[in-house]
């Protein structure tokens, strides 16, 4: 029987088994559960309630921070300050509580400070033309000079009059036990699918990253967009901050030192691509929590916290170079 | 009436005259072939008329009515259409996204409004069916040959109601049997009632599609005949110089 051009045009080329197998997250994940699997049965401190609690709220923080910074990713660009970001967030929530102010105004300072920091860093890209790379390497610099600036260098471990209720947002465990962060994890992780399948804005991130120029012709606000994904990654570098500031009860200004490499990890790992177009909130996540498993597993199996960064290094190098062997077959 | 008319357009950048006094008319369901060397000022041209730039001089009028266009969105709200050279297409998107790149539909109440995935694959795919083009709104534009890629860039143009098109070097990096897949589509474009502006280096494709063609050299319209009457030789001689002007 012919098949008739709208029968062409109506074929679905894809099933869902060959989307999923031909899908980088989907790998990780694999990976991620036959890591836990080997470790429940080779050691005897995996899989108990203790360290599953802590592996959970481990992943949060670099996850967080990963959901914001797949966005600028996606759209090709790459944000570097979030670590100290992350530190002045936390350290200007601890400054204003510090000084006697409520929690509520204490998070909004945060808060304001992280999406200042994003539309700077976001208007110096989209509308002046900066490099991406350069602008948040300096706005590394200078956030966490600020932190220091901010507490004089000091450890901030009182938090005023709300004391307590900080320590309860971070440190509790509200429902079924669950850690806090890991339930704001997960709201941060479902909204930021959300955006990036469901809404205009989402989709024309993904238009950025794939031809910026056809975005631009197109009509599609690019300069807008691009200042909008530079604030919601600085945003969520606050939030992370504030979070971990509750979990840990301190802050120091060597707070996410070095993390903008482990979210950028986190955010490959999981199958964004740096060169833009590619990536899914899941995918941090995933990311995120294979780093953490690598990283847990390493001090159970009682290997030298020395191979750590050879572990972490080689799960990014291999994560990308499936990928990379899936585009040379469909090339040939 | 004409659909689109320009009176005396000219268009400078500083000292330099790209564009020199040029007047034409554009009628419903035409081709024209728009023909020059490279410099001639076709592309200035065609970007006055999508409004990429404005003109320093002249007017321009769209069914009686005078046209003043500040950006791009403008001209598309008063249908006019472009296709880029390099299609403007992004890769990592599906055929459906990339026609309704810029004006994705959404369904929902107010601000709760999500994309309209099923709307806007059917609504492709009846595009492409139109077409007769053999592209599956559901596939990534990076699986896609150049024809597709073609008719996804063309699809676009026929969303709304648009009533003039300007294609700009459709057929200059692609295999000969897509080129004629192009030549249709154009055709099928026609057909509908739409003026189609054709840039073009090529001149087989203007002679085999297009009603009319302008030569443009040094920023002038040196010619603007019937495609019946005049011949690939004169053309040729129009756009090198070797034949000053034709009436």
């Amino acid at each position: 029987m012919a098949v008739t051009l709208d029968q062409t045009i109506a074929q679905k080329q894809h099933t869902f088994f060959s989307r999923l197998f031909a899908n980088q997250t989907f790998w990780v994940v694999i990976a991620v559960i036959l890591a836990c699997l080997f470790l429940s049965f080779a050691t005897d401190a995996f899989a108990t309630q203790k360290n599953l609690f802590n592996i959970t709220r481990n992943i949060t923080f670099v996850a967080i921070v990963a959901l914001g910074m797949t966005f600028v990713i996606i759209t090709g660009g790459i944000d570097l300050s979030v670590g100290s970001v992350l530190c002045l967030c936390s350290m200007v929530l601890a400054v204003t509580m510090h000084a006697g102010y409520s929690i509520e105004i204490g998070i909004l300072a945060s808060i304001v400070t992280a999406l200042a920091i994003g539309a700077f860093n976001g208007v110096l890209i989209a509308y002046l033309g900066f490099p991406p790379f350069v602008v948040t390497l300096g706005m590394l610099s200078v956030a966490r000079s600020l932190a220091m600036v901010a507490s004089n260098n000091t450890v901030v471990f009182q938090f005023g009059p709300d004391h307590d209720k900080l320590l309860a947002l971070g440190g509790g465990a509200w429902v079924f036990g669950i850690a806090n962060p890991v339930l704001y994890m997960i709201l941060l992780a479902l909204i930021t699918g959300f955006i990036l399948r469901w809404t205009k804005f989402g989709r024309h991130i993904f238009a950025i990253g794939g031809n910026e120029h056809a975005a631009t012709l197109t009509g599609v606000p690019v300069r807008q967009i691009k200042v909008a994904v530079y604030m919601i990654s600085a945003l969520s570098a606050g939030l992370a901050g504030i979070i971990q500031t509750g979990w840990l009860g301190a802050v120091t200004t060597n707070l996410g030192n070095g993390m903008e490499l482990q979210v950028i990890a986190a955010t490959v790992i999981g199958g964004a691509d740096l060169a833009g177009g590619v990536g899914t909130a899941f995918g941090a996540i995933v990311g995120a929590a294979l780093i953490e498993v690598i990283r847990n597993s390493l001090g159970l199996l009682g290997i030298n916290a020395f191979w750590q960064g050879t572990f972490i290094g080689g799960a990014i190098i291999l994560a990308v170079l499936f990928d990379r062997i899936r585009n040379f077959r469909r090339s040939d | 009436m004409s659909v689109l008319e320009l009176a005396n357009i000219s268009k400078h950048f500083g000292a330099i005259q790209a564009v020199n006094d040029v007047s034409f008319t554009l009628e419903a369901g035409e081709v024209v072939g728009l023909m020059g060397d490279n410099g001639a000022g076709k592309s200035t041209l065609v970007k006055m008329i999508a409004g990429n730039f404005r003109p320093s001089h002249g007017t321009m009028h769209m069914d009686g009515k005078e046209l003043i266009l500040h950006k791009p969105a403008e001209a598309r709200q008063h249908g006019i259409e472009i296709v880029h050279q390099d299609l403007a297409l992004c890769n990592n998107l599906t055929a459906a996204a990339n026609v309704y790149l810029g004006r994705e539909l959404r369904r929902g109440i107010g601000p709760f409004r999500i994309l309209d995935y099923a709307a806007m694959y059917k609504r492709a795919g009846q595009l492409f069916a139109e077409l007769k083009s053999e592209t599956r709104p559901r596939d990534l534009v990076k699986q896609m040959s150049g024809g597709q890629r073609q008719a996804v860039a063309i699809a676009r143009t026929m969303l709304s109601q648009a009533k003039i098109v300007l294609m700009d070097e459709p057929t200059a990096a692609i295999s000969v049997r897509q080129v004629a897949e192009v030549l249709n589509l154009i055709r099928h474009l026609r057909d509908q009632g739409i003026a189609v502006v054709l840039i073009s280096h090529r001149m087989p494709d203007v002679f085999d599609v297009a009603d009319r063609v302008i030569v443009m050299r040094r920023g002038r319209k040196v010619a603007d005949k019937k495609i019946a009457s005049s011949s690939p030789e004169e053309v040729t001689g129009l756009i090198t110089g070797a034949i000053e002007q034709v009436a």
